[in-house]
């Protein structure tokens, strides 16, 4: 999650690639250090992933918006702290206020396309993920920001290798959320019904269960998660306005990879995008590193075809 | 209409077309940006509107084609290494250098977008749905930040075009008769290409791609053609563009995605996506309401765009082409194919 990438005078790609990927093997503490800090920024994407999972599983709406509740939940923590609330109250905030804000773009928006083509729900999204991000830009300036934590590092490996506590907390954090929400479907009657939903939306309504009510929910249930994240994001790393969309995307390829509602894998699948995230940013220099993100939800978007083509009989 | 009204009206409109940067001197710039709007609609809506592709992607080609041109111009006349950012060393073109220069470059960066369009079709256009439109969405956010990594081409900070020599006459009139003759090319090989079979192929696609596929059609083959000349114009227009704008950053000119790529979808369904004529009049009005009213909003403009692609899509989705086929069938000419689609869409 580094500014968006400029150029540096003098570096080429492929020297610098080729020098850094030598560099692994020769110190290979450096493998480790991406390694770490990938692993824990992995969680954080299994969240923001289970969050688009559950919307595309329920309502069958790609929400293209979801990285911008990220950065709006990095905001409000953001916000809260320079009111002068301890910052441990960010997270929780952050969840309630994206809740709301998420209850409001359904019943304004969403509630309007959910019956209808894909086309038009993608475009609404997508017109949604611009107006929140220009309105971010608009009142939060475009500057990069972030919030200090005020925890220290711990350093491991004779001092090579440095651990920063927030990011541990972070990981815990989001994993322990993750759970608190599986818990939440599994048990609770409202969960029973947002599952029931997923299954079969027109059972579920002849069975009595209000659907209209379980969608604006869940989709309010989604931001909110989305908020969480955020406030995590702000405080392990930064946010700026127009950082949203790489979190869908993130999030999108995670859901490809992993399916629908499978938590283990999406957090498999969140862990092992951040790993390699930090990886390829690594190799390939910062500037590359949004590049990567993007191009790799080509690759896997074509592979993906490639797979279910083989399964298919059409026309050759 | 009739068909000699028909002539009447496309012939006024090519007269007043020609005249227009004579009758308002002041706009001519403005109104050359006028014409690559209506492009970057007509291009979109036959992937959009006419296929049922949602591509958020088809600005990757416009950037190719500024890439290609700038870089076959400055590759002709220039030594690469004494090529600096700066203007300075760049106004010693010649006007036929100028010309010559341009125009290759348009046609290479057309064939090189049209070329990529084709390899990527390979691999993309099998997507369906959500999956095309999220890619296409990553594809021009890669395309923008690769761009800007790449030493050859400038990296983030971009290039200069040459200067325009001031030999061949006014800027703003030169590539407007430029981007004009563009934008007709693609309305006039766009029609022929919807009132061919190819139209009713890719319109069948749209409606029903499995059923389509079902019938017979090689669904992947007309998909490919329809995104290959969605980006031969994009392409050629890309080459045009660079020059006029005179600076070619890869974010926020080239692979633009957040200004050109957003407008191309919001004209396309703002004058009603799947019409011939939608695309036109979605880029007049969005292109000439944002020149004369955008100042006013004081940088809220793009809070704005965001809102008006919310309110169209949920609240306006015909667009002003459905609008005027709703009130007025009988001057719109509601044809067969359109009424049994819309009916269609009413049961769905």
């Amino acid at each position: 999650m580094k500014v968006p990438p400029r150029f540096v005078p003098g570096r080429g790609p492929f020297p610098t690639m080729i020098d850094n990927f030598l560099i692994l093997f020769d110190a290979p503490v450096f493998a480790v250090q991406l390694l770490i800090d990938g692993l824990l920024v992995g969680a954080l994407f299994a969240l923001v992933a289970y969050g688009m999972a559950l919307v595309w599983g329920v309502m069958n709406i790609i929400n293209i918006a979801q990285g911008e509740f990220v950065i709006m939940g990095g905001y409000v923590a953001l916000t809260v702290a320079n009111v002068g609330i301890p910052i441990v109250f960010g997270l929780p905030l952050a969840f309630i206020v994206l809740f709301f804000a998420g209850w409001l773009v359904f019943r304004i928006v969403i509630c309007r396309v959910v019956d209808q083509d894909l086309f038009t729900s993608i475009l609404a999204t997508f017109g949604i993920s611009i107006l929140l991000q220009q309105l971010m830009n608009q009142i939060f300036t475009a500057d990069v920001r972030t919030l200090e934590s005020g925890l220290g590092m711990w350093f491991v490996l004779d001092n090579m290798v440095t651990i920063s506590q927030i990011k541990v907390v972070t990981f815990v954090v989001a994993l322990a959320f993750g759970a608190a929400i599986i818990m939440f479907m599994k048990t609770s009657r409202l969960g029973q019904s947002i599952r029931a939903t997923a299954q079969n939306a027109r059972a579920a309504r002849i069975m009595g269960i209000n659907t209209d009510r379980v969608y604006a929910f869940t989709y309010a249930l989604n931001a909110a998660i989305c908020g969480a994240a955020g406030a995590l994001v702000v405080m392990t790393w930064l946010v700026h306005p127009f950082g949203g969309l790489a979190y869908t995307v993130r999030s999108f390829m995670i859901v490809v990879i992993a399916g629908l509602g499978n938590f283990p894998a999406v957090v498999a699948a969140g862990i092992g995008l951040g790993a390699l995230e930090n990886y390829a940013g690594f190799m390939l220099g910062t500037e590359f590193q949004m590049a990567f993100i993007f191009g790799l939800l080509v690759a896997i978007l074509v592979w993906r075809n490639f797979r279910l083509k083989k399964q298919r009989m059409v026309l050759k | 209409m009739t068909r000699n009204r028909k002539y009447v009206f496309y012939g006024l409109i090519f007269v007043l077309a020609l005249a227009a940067p004579f009758l308002a001197p002041d706009y001519q710039t403005q109104l050359a940006f006028l014409w690559l709007m209506i492009l970057f609609a007509l291009t979109w809506d036959i992937m959009g509107g006419q296929m049922g592709y949602n591509s958020f992607g088809n600005v990757v080609f416009f950037g190719i084609g500024m890439y290609t041109t700038a870089v076959t111009q400055r590759n002709l006349y220039f030594e690469v290494e004494q090529y600096v950012s700066v203007s300075g060393l760049v106004d010693a073109v010649t006007p036929s250098q100028y010309v010559t220069g341009m125009f290759l470059g348009m046609g290479a960066g057309a064939i090189l977008a049209v070329f990529i369009a084709f390899i990527l079709g390979i691999g993309i256009l099998g997507l369906r749905g959500h999956y095309f439109a999220i890619c296409t969405l990553g594809l021009t956010i890669a395309a923008g930040e690769t761009a800007g990594g790449i030493d050859y081409i400038g990296g983030g900070s971009g290039m200069v075009a040459p200067v325009f020599p001031l030999a061949l006459g006014e800027k703003g009139i030169f590539f407007y008769y430029v981007l004009m003759t563009l934008a007709v090319m693609t309305f006039v090989v766009f029609q022929r290409l919807y009132s061919s079979q190819f139209g009713l192929a890719i319109n069948a696609i749209r409606d029903d791609e499995d059923k389509a596929e079902a019938m017979g059609l090689h669904t992947t083959r007309y998909k490919a053609v329809a995104w290959c000349a969605s980006a031969f114009f994009l392409g050629a227009a890309g080459g045009a563009t660079g020059n006029l704008v005179g600076f070619i950053d890869p974010l926020d000119v080239a692979f633009a995605g957040s200004t050109f790529g957003v407008w191309m979808v919001l004209m396309a369904i703002l004058g009603g996506k799947g019409t011939m004529w939608g695309p036109v009049i979605g880029a007049a009005v969005f292109h000439i309401t944002q020149e004369l009213f955008w100042t006013y909003l004081f940088g809220w403009q793009r809070v704005a765009l965001g809102a008006l692609i919310v309110i169209i899509v949920v609240f306006f989705p015909k667009g002003i082409m459905g609008f005027l086929h709703h009130h007025w069938p009988q001057l719109f000419g509601q044809t067969v194919d359109e009424a049994s689609s819309s009916e269609r869409e009413g049961k769905a």
